[in-house]
């Protein structure tokens, strides 16, 4: 950071123009100094626009609850389309858009996201319940006691990159693509991380749709079976598809089942860590782990943000929004929004509604893998509560330079001997 | 009031009293009634209120419009008789209007 020694975000928040205050930029994400930017917009502009910003031109911030629903339901005025710029704040180069069903509106995302949605059915839930316990067992009995060890490197990754490799069937001893893939399509070429340009971003995602095109072709002509990549080949909206469609998808299902799974794993022995009490509640009660579970992806908030673009002139609650405008709907923001949750900074794991989150979105984009991804996080935590007295946060968690991926590159943690 | 049948997924069945005005979904969210989550509050958004009207009923709990048709696109387990517990308004008329929980919520 070259932020002054002295930078506290909540003075700078609250003092600041409203006209300057500009949420989106990740080095406060990467700070964790995020929050009081949009508590300042919530209470004094909720629907603000940030005239200019060196990463992602103009944009609007919609920062309430309520607000945000009526964008999310208003598929016909807000796009998600790629052709406009797709569903976050940074825009890519025209040449470079990718397609995939999360970057569509209907009737096209309705028929592609038909096709994969029975993965996450009931009855394909069942079927992996075994597995997930048995491997988060077996990643929880291999960790070391009373000593320093990165929870993210040793717990989150390995869970979440298991769980994708089932889901596409892909071959278990090269599943570190997987998560390799995942980093390399969400991280900014500024976090001066493994993507060193958008060339080289391409160039990596040659790799995925090569390795993916194999799986393809040998799935394509055997019977239909319950993986990711045989549903995608014998769908009837997607086995026509281009190959850029095909890699814009996989990227969509390898980031959607990774990053954020991933990043409640974390944040969850984070948030149980700096509420003790909270803590000792669960583990008087394990009944509440599906309520903590929820309020866990509520305070991660592990996607911060959706973007939508306006397809025509629309007057949202007075403000004059143009068409081509982006918007930006805060997820980080209304999951505080006290007009809708009570007493909303506070983590609590056994509040009264703690599904009225809205972590995976509303409307037809709402999150496809939501069940499975909650699912993942009840396990760790019964097992963890089966095995731990607790894991002690022992440094401080360095986080991810993203306004969009709100995550943690790692997670300093012990548990005791 | 009007008296609402919940029938869960196992067979347990739970009659309610709801006050006019209310939503299917309000009934079963404000008595305890398990198998209904009502994620989005009640504003069409999500499809965790999703049930099965009694074919005697159907007719009498109006249509889906659009934007319920489009989220029950995406229920899980959505059959003809498919509708969202939010969009059903409890009226007179709806005295003894059973409804039936599908195996989960999605």
């Amino acid at each position: 950071m070259n932020a002054p020694v002295n930078y506290d975000p909540t003075h700078e928040a609250w003092t600041m123009p409203l006209d300057q205050v500009d949420p989106a930029n990740p080095m406060r994400f990467m700070a964790g100094a995020e929050l009081p930017y949009l508590a300042r917009l919530r209470r004094d502009a909720p629907i603000h626009y940030t005239a200019e910003n060196p990463m992602f031109g103009p944009y609007w911030s919609i920062c309430r609850y309520n607000d945000i629903m009526q964008v999310e339901l208003n598929t016909e005025v807000f796009s998600s389309s790629w052709a406009h710029g797709g569903i976050t704040v940074r825009d890519r180069a025209k040449e470079l858009r990718i397609p995939m069903f999360i970057a569509m509106d209907p009737p096209q995302h309705d028929d592609q996201r038909k096709v994969v949605q029975p993965i996450v059915a009931p009855f394909n839930l069942q079927k992996f319940e075994a597995l997930i316990r048995e491997r988060t067992a077996m990643v929880l009995d291999s960790l070391p006691r009373g000593e320093t060890f990165d929870w993210v490197q040793q717990v989150s990754i390995p869970l979440t990159t298991m769980m994708l490799a089932s889901l596409f069937d892909f071959p278990f001893e090269d599943r570190a693509l997987l998560s390799h893939w995942s980093d390399c399509a969400t991280m900014p070429v500024e976090a001066n991380g493994f993507i060193k340009s958008e060339e080289h971003r391409e160039q990596v995602f040659g790799e995925l749709l090569g390795y993916f095109t194999r799986l393809w072709n040998e799935r394509v002509n055997e019977p239909a079976r319950p993986d990711l990549v045989s549903m995608l080949a014998h769908g009837e909206a997607t086995r026509n598809m281009t190959p850029r469609e095909y890699l814009g998808n996989l990227i969509l299902l390898i980031v959607g089942g990774n990053d954020t799974t991933r990043n409640s794993m974390s944040g969850g022995v984070l948030f149980m860590h700096q509420n003790p009490a909270e803590f000792a509640k669960l583990r008087a009660n394990p009944k509440l782990v599906d309520s903590a579970v929820s309020e866990i992806i509520r305070y991660q908030t592990p996607l911060a943000h959706m973007r939508r673009t306006a397809t025509q002139d629309f007057d949202l609650n007075g403000h004059q929004i143009k068409a081509g405008d982006k918007v930006v709907m805060w997820y980080l923001s209304a999951n505080r929004d006290a007009e809708v949750i009570e007493n909303p900074d506070a983590f609590i794991v056994d509040r009264k509604r703690p599904r009225q989150h809205i972590s995976f979105g509303f409307g037809i984009h709402r999150c496809v893998g939501n069940r499975l991804a909650e699912l993942q996080l009840k396990i760790l935590w019964e097992q963890l509560l089966a095995r731990f007295p607790k894991v002690e946060v022992v440094g401080e968690p360095k986080r991810v330079f993203s306004s969009f991926v709100r995550g943690y590159a790692s997670l300093p943690v012990r548990i005791p001997a | 009031m009007p008296t609402i049948t919940y029938i869960e997924f196992n067979g347990t069945s739970h009659s309610i009293e709801v006050e006019n005005g209310l939503s299917v979904m309000e009934g079963a969210v404000n008595n305890n009634v398990p198998g209904i989550d009502a994620d989005c509050g009640g504003s069409c958004a999500c499809a965790t209120c999703h049930v099965f009207v009694d074919e005697a009923w159907l007719g009498k709990c109006g249509t889906p419009d659009t934007q319920e048709k489009s989220m029950l696109g995406f229920a899980a387990t959505a059959q003809a008789n498919s509708r969202l517990a939010c969009q059903i308004t409890v009226s007179d008329a709806l005295d003894g209007l059973v409804v039936r929980m599908p195996e989960a919520q999605h």
